[in-house]
């Protein structure tokens, strides 16, 4: 194991027993953190007891409706942009400036449209989502070599043949890239619009905890969505780098 | 105009704008013809809303109180990030350990951390700036740390050929070496910051421009909804478009 | 000797590595003498050194062993005064204009502006750059930046000026041209030239003499001497003694070039 590794893990550690610490002496209070321990037992129980079950299944619904569509959708559109130069040179910029906008403004709007069901929260997760599969596609598109291409039609291969053969394997670490950035983002905007506002869910019901004083709760909840988030992205990050490193990319 | 002109204005990017920007009313006069005024104002009609609403006595306070906390939590989080970002950069160990960390804390819903702030910092401005600063600090430290890794060694050499002093080193090599990547580092981070403010404003505050987008939730006041999503939207695209601009010529320099 | 301008005794360097192993033996014992105003070609397999040999003789490192002297003071650590490096990498400031860029050292060193101008000019027009003084690195070609480079290290006018590898990255002719155009420059200032190429035809065209190093530990195999009138250019590539150096040079490299072969290990 490297020595940055082992640091990392020492101060992970160390963070965490100091966090405990302080919370058991009471220089934390407990009206404002638990015990990092509590917070375990407190998970533990919760889902053992089977209170989160709806709401874990009611998030994640949501996340794998915005992820999906976000993934269709989004390598759909960065195939037919990239296709069209004249269109793409007029996308490119709002692409650019895509994310500078804060999302979550539009979430007032879909409510008032749609309801205050599930639905504007799936689109707020799309909406997020959505343009890092664009970019990334557009991207993965724009990096197949040219002289791969001249290679293909050498070998007298047909368009399909040369997109299923050659650009798509080419462009295959930049989508994973895009889906590995629309994971992270349906999460981000599913939990986020479950939190400010919503009728259920994880976010939700963290907020619920918070009005109603309720620690225990709702750093229990904070925990597994924060354990859950970190496992899926470490893993994708993880298995992108021996992607990329495979292809001498970095 | 002449044939050449009328053919370039034609291939031209203005005219492919135009285009798109005649489209997207288009669809959105076309939506509201189909929901109704129930589900969202037309374009003339959010933009007449949001001149009164800019007239209004009601409004400025609150855009004062989301103005105010933002650009506390910005320059909070450009200081921090950028000494942060340097630090580690220079420092080979501590970035590489610190790394993988930041770039998962970038990588949470951070909303979900937001009570944690609330109870240490009460409700309030201060809570709100911690979490817009919390926001936007992250991907500054991590585009600073960078830009400081990635200085080409040929440079610093340079340097200390011509014996610069560690002054004149910093003044005159280091930081223009760094300064594209750190700035793209500032223009994300004042995306993200705006976003930390909003969304601290959305979920538990009294006053701001968060708080009045919510409140009208409750009055089904659509009026006042899309036009500060369009007011929003066009600020945040308008500075990010000025500083994409500064950052395209600072990078073709480099 | 009292025209020695450089002189290098024992020099050894070596590399600290982690993990429990030996340190790399990089370089050395080197013992070398340049006189001054001469024109000094380094030859040698990959691997064994020579960009190491720069860095020690210019004082942006320090030699694990042995000693450098330049006019008779010890390099240790510092870089000397008339001490000019042109390096391998384009070292061209990209946020700087060309003019900027030569002009650089210069106001560093609180150079009055009038004379900055002169100079800079000058530099400009020896290096054939004056219509591209307002344009950015990042708008001439690779070739262009190295002359840039190079116009940034003679405008300080150093008594010692030395080379690792600045055509590395241009072809062949171009190559041959900016040979020349050294030459001028050399004669042109009388510096000393310290010059490192893998190029053997460039190191027997362009010096007086020619140090051939070994494979990893690079030291010393042999210094050929050229015998070149001081007003040589490219075109000695007709002489027959052109053939004769070239050739020496090979034949003393072969062996250490295939072993720096079996040395390499995968890139990156």
């Amino acid at each position: 194991m490297k020595l940055a590794t082992k640091l990392r893990i020492v101060v992970l550690v160390g963070a965490v027993t100091v966090v405990e610490l302080l919370c058991r002496i009471g220089w934390i209070s407990a009206f404002t953190m638990i015990p990092p321990s509590q917070m375990l037992v407190g998970l533990w129980g919760l889902l053992t007891a089977g209170r989160l079950h709806t709401d874990i299944y009611r998030t994640l619904t949501a996340v794998c409706i915005a992820l999906g569509s976000a993934i269709v959708v989004g390598a759909a559109v960065g195939a037919i942009v990239h296709a069209l130069p004249r269109l793409r040179r007029t996308v490119d910029p709002l692409l650019a400036a895509y994310y500078s906008v804060p999302v979550f403004v539009f979430y007032p709007m879909f409510i008032v449209m749609f309801g205050l069901n599930d639905t504007p929260k799936v689109m707020i997760g799309f909406l997020y989502a959505v343009a890092a599969m664009i970019i990334n596609t557009l991207n993965g598109l724009d990096r197949v070599a040219p002289v791969l291409l001249k290679t293909a039609k050498i070998f007298g291969m047909n368009r399909v043949s040369t997109m299923f053969r050659v650009v798509l394997p080419s462009a295959a670490p930049y989508l994973f890239t895009g889906v590995k950035l629309a994971i992270a983002y349906s999460f981000i905007g599913v939990i986020g619009s479950e939190f400010i506002l919503s009728s259920g869910g994880l976010g939700y019901q963290i907020g619920f905890a918070y009005h109603d004083f309720n620690n225990r709760t709702m750093y229990a909840i904070i925990l597994f969505i924060l354990s859950l988030v970190l496992v899926v992205n470490m893993s994708l990050h993880a298995w992108e780098k021996v992607l990329m490193a495979r292809r001498g990319l970095h | 105009m002449t044939a050449r002109g009328t053919t370039r204005f034609l291939r031209s990017r203005t005219l492919d704008f135009l285009i798109f920007i005649a489209c997207f009313l288009g669809l959105w006069q076309l939506a509201h013809s189909w929901g109704g005024d129930v589900a969202m104002t037309t374009p003339f009609g959010t933009l007449d809303y949001t001149l009164r609403l800019l007239g209004a006595a009601e409004f400025w306070p609150h855009a004062i109180a989301t103005g105010n906390a933002f650009i506390v939590a910005l320059i909070l989080a450009c200081t921090a990030g950028i000494l942060i970002g340097a630090a580690l950069g220079f420092h080979r160990l501590s970035g590489e350990v610190a790394e993988p960390i930041l770039v998962g804390i970038y990588s949470i819903p951070k909303v979900t951390l937001y009570p944690i702030i609330l109870l240490f910092f009460g409700i309030g401005i201060s809570a709100e700036i911690a979490f817009g600063a919390l926001h936007g600090v992250i991907p500054i430290i991590l585009f600073t740390m960078n830009a400081v890794r990635n200085i080409k060694p040929v440079f610093v050499k340079t340097g200390r050929v011509m014996n610069l002093d560690a002054w004149a080193m910093l003044r005159t090599v280091l930081l223009p070496a760094t300064l594209p990547e750190v700035f793209t580092g500032l223009r994300v981070g004042f995306a993200l910051t705006l976003i930390g403010t909003l969304l601290s404003e959305m979920f538990g505050s009294r006053r701001g421009i968060g708080f009045m987008l919510m409140n009208a939730i409750g009055l089904h006041n659509m009026d006042v909804i899309m036009s500060l999503t369009f007011m929003l939207v066009a600020f945040a695209g308008t500075v990010n478009a000025f500083l994409l601009f500064i950052d395209h010529r600072l990078h073709r320099r480099a | 000797m009292s025209d020695a301008h450089v002189v290098l005794k024992g020099v050894t360097r070596f590399f600290v590595r982690g993990g429990g192993q030996e340190p790399l033996h990089a370089l050395g014992p080197i013992d070398v003498e340049l006189r001054a105003g001469e024109f000094f070609g380094v030859v040698g397999p990959s691997g064994c050194g020579k960009s190491t040999l720069l860095d020690v003789i210019a004082g942006l490192t320090r030699a694990s062993d042995g000693q450098v002297v330049i006019n008779g003071a010890a390099v240790a650590g510092a870089v000397p005064e008339g001490v000019g490096v042109v390096f391998q990498d384009d070292a061209s400031f990209p946020w700087l204009t060309v003019w900027d860029n030569i002009a650089f050292g210069l106001r560093r060193k609180r150079v009055d502006s009038a004379d900055v101008r002169k100079r800079v000019s000058n530099a400009l027009t020896l290096m054939g750059l004056t219509e591209f003084a307002n344009a950015y690195p990042a708008q001439l070609s690779g070739g262009m930046r190295q002359r840039v480079c190079i116009a940034r290290t003679l405008v300080l006018q150093p008594r010692l000026i030395l080379l690792d590898e600045p055509f590395g990255a241009l072809d062949q002719q171009t190559r041959l041209l900016m040979g020349d155009e050294l030459l001028n420059l050399w004669r042109q200032t009388g510096a000393t030239v310290l010059l490192i190429t893998h190029a053997l035809d460039e190191a027997a065209m362009l010096s007086d003499r020619v140090g051939v190093m070994s494979a990893r530990p690079g030291r010393f195999l042999e210094i050929v001497e050229t015998g070149w009138p001081r007003n040589r250019d490219s075109t000695i590539v007709s002489s027959p003694d052109f053939g004769a150096i070239t050739s020496r040079l090979w034949t003393l490299l072969r062996a250490e070039s295939l072993k720096a072969m079996q040395h390499q290990t995968r890139a990156g």
